[in-house]
């Protein structure tokens, strides 16, 4: 098949479609945002009058003098510094995809191992190469579990992160797919109480469920309906937006996930203004040859020494374009990278350490924050790393007032959820240190509003 | 190799054994030979209505990725759950327990869109 990605015919096709008469109408500027003239640029400087400039520029940006208690699916981790020095060496630092199986022997093993740890961290059999982000890695499992059974009907819970949520909901759209939620129960897990009546109907593809999900609850299907939803023939996906407390909780696989959808920014990628993030998807053999994406193997050489290999690649678009399950062509090789040398450089016993600072951390901040008059825990369920605080005023008031005093003091629930609008999502990980919580306890005794006492 | 006799052929190198209004497909030891080790074969679902001569499902095999056409048309009734694990049964016995699947017919006129095995030799010999 020739490499035409649209015919003129095409192009008018899909024109016609949206009601615009040609290419150029469809991307028209409008003259009230066209550029008349030059942009006013400052004359050349010299390199370090360039520099005091920059610097004069970054001394505006406060962010850095903030205490944060941010999360929401984006997690500060320490990230020792070796981690970098590797990773930015000019081997690892490529614009071509690091795939050439002939010269890139040292890459694919890399990815081998990454596939190998998500593997180790989910229970599954088989991961990918990595995707984009844990938003549209729960999109790939999806259409992985539609492609198993058949069905067009997609299940999810509520409690997964909203963002995440919307990107599902752009595939569904696209692939014309019915998508359904499940509530969320009063103690903050999702409500799995007419799951029986909804599995019977058999139109199911799947059941996508995210644990912890996104107010920090552990959410894990109790084992019978986990069975229950596997002899369906719906498949369960386990979301994970905070892969860290893979160290710290069972696998997904032991709680009946037959595919894992997640992201990996915690272990080393840095949170940097939406991105890039490092999505993963993990699979039990029998969604093999569904998985999307690169799939790294290991074999041997004629000469018996090891060798790593794309494999299981019938439907990659780069092979067979038109049968390929997955418009994916963007994994993030070199954030999966750092996720890898991360998660080498720790270890087991270090990345179960670190996890358990952030639980250490995240019942401190959940005591002290829920002793002050005023805010109380929104739900009893067990929680890794971060917690919903009821404020019993609207969060965003209070989020304000706490910027106000340098304290970024978590996600206004509101935002995603119409009933949470009093809540604010706290997140404490190891680089939270009790004197960051004590600062929020302070700024939270002087801007929330006591109730009146009856 | 000479075709089976009480077999009808498709071009795209499929065989059809009909009994009645049902029908088993397979591909023929010529295709299997062409394509080399089967590593997977992908088919389509019981119950799925399939139409003749249509794209139902692809065969792998570690040289390529081909795609698979139904000589037959009308609704799967079984498919050989033996390929899952040996697909390479596709090579070794093509004609007997490397069938693909059963179709019933939706109607039997279709038989006369299909190659008897003579022709279908003429087809591979040029």
């Amino acid at each position: 098949m020739p490499y035409y990605p649209h015919t003129k015919a095409d192009i008018a096709h899909m024109l016609a479609a949206i009601g615009v008469g040609s290419l150029e109408e469809l991307v028209k500027v409008p003259d009230n945002v066209t550029l008349r003239e030059p942009l006013d640029i400052v004359p050349a400087l010299a390199e370090v009058d360039i520099t005091r400039r920059f610097e004069h520029f970054a001394k505006k940006n406060a962010g850095v003098d903030y205490v944060s208690f941010l999360g929401g699916g984006s997690y500060r981790h320490y990230a020792p510094p070796a981690i970098m020095s590797l990773a930015m060496r000019g081997e690892f630092l490529t614009s071509y995809t690091p795939y050439q199986a002939e010269v890139s022997q040292g890459y694919l093993q890399a990815i081998y191992e990454w596939q190998t740890y998500i593997c180790l961290l989910t229970g599954l059999d088989i991961a990918n190469a990595s995707v984009y982000d844990g938003a549209t890695a729960l999109a790939e499992a999806a259409i992985m579990a539609i492609n198993a059974n058949g069905r067009k009907r997609v299940l999810v819970s509520r409690a997964i992160n909203p963002n995440y949520l919307q990107v599902l909901k752009t595939y569904c759209d696209g692939l014309d797919l019915q998508l359904d939620e499940l509530p969320i129960a009063p103690d903050g897990t999702t409500d799995l109480s007419d799951l029986h009546a909804r599995l019977a109907t058999k139109e199911y593809a799947c059941v996508a469920i995210q644990s912890p999900n996104f107010f920090g609850n552990v959410d894990v299907p109790a084992p019978e309906i986990a069975a229950s939803i596997g002899a369906s023939g719906t498949v369960l996906i386990g979301v994970v937006a905070e892969a860290l407390a893979l160290a710290a909780l069972q696998t997904p696989a032991s709680w009946g996930a037959q595919i894992v959808a997640g992201e990996a920014q915690s272990f080393g990628v840095a949170v940097a203004y939406g991105g890039p993030y490092v999505g993963f998807i993990a699979a039990s053999k029998e969604h093999m040859r569904r998985i999307p994406g690169r799939l790294v193997g290991k074999t041997l050489d004629n000469a018996g020494n090891d060798a790593f290999v794309l494999t299981l690649q019938a439907r990659e678009q780069h092979i067979r374009r038109e049968r390929a399950t997955s418009n994916i062509c963007t994994n993030q090789a070199h954030c999966a990278l750092i996720a890898t040398m991360y998660l080498a450089f720790l270890g087991k016993t270090g990345l179960r350490d670190v996890a358990s600072a952030n639980l250490k951390r995240s019942r401190e901040l959940a005591t002290r924050v829920s002793s002050i008059e005023g805010c109380t825990l929104a739900f009893q369920a067990p929680f890794f790393n971060e917690v919903a605080v009821d404020v019993h005023q609207p969060a965003k008031e209070v989020l304000a007032k706490l910027q106000a005093r340098g304290i970024l003091g978590g996600i206004d629930l509101g935002r995603f959820y119409p009933e949470f609008s009093n809540h604010i999502l706290m997140t404490a990980t190891e680089l939270t240190t009790s004197a960051d919580i004590e600062a929020l306890c302070t700024a939270l005794k002087e801007v929330v509003n006591v109730p009146a006492r009856v | 190799m000479a075709q089976p006799q009480d077999l009808l052929y498709s071009k795209e190198h499929e065989w059809v054994k009909l009994n009645g209004d049902v029908a088993t497909v397979g591909i023929t030891d010529y295709a299997q030979n062409s394509l080399g080790d089967i590593v997977y074969v992908e088919l389509p679902r019981v119950g799925a209505t399939i139409a003749q001569f249509g794209n139902v499902g692809v065969v792998e095999s570690v040289k390529a990725v081909s795609d698979l056409f139904t000589p037959i048309g009308g609704e799967v009734t079984e498919i050989n759950g033996g390929l899952e694990n040996d697909p390479a049964l596709v090579n070794r016995e093509p004609y007997a327990g490397g069938w693909l699947f059963k179709v019933k017919l939706s109607d039997t006129a279709q038989r006369n869109n299909l190659l008897a095995p003579a022709d279908y030799e003429k087809e591979i010999a040029e």
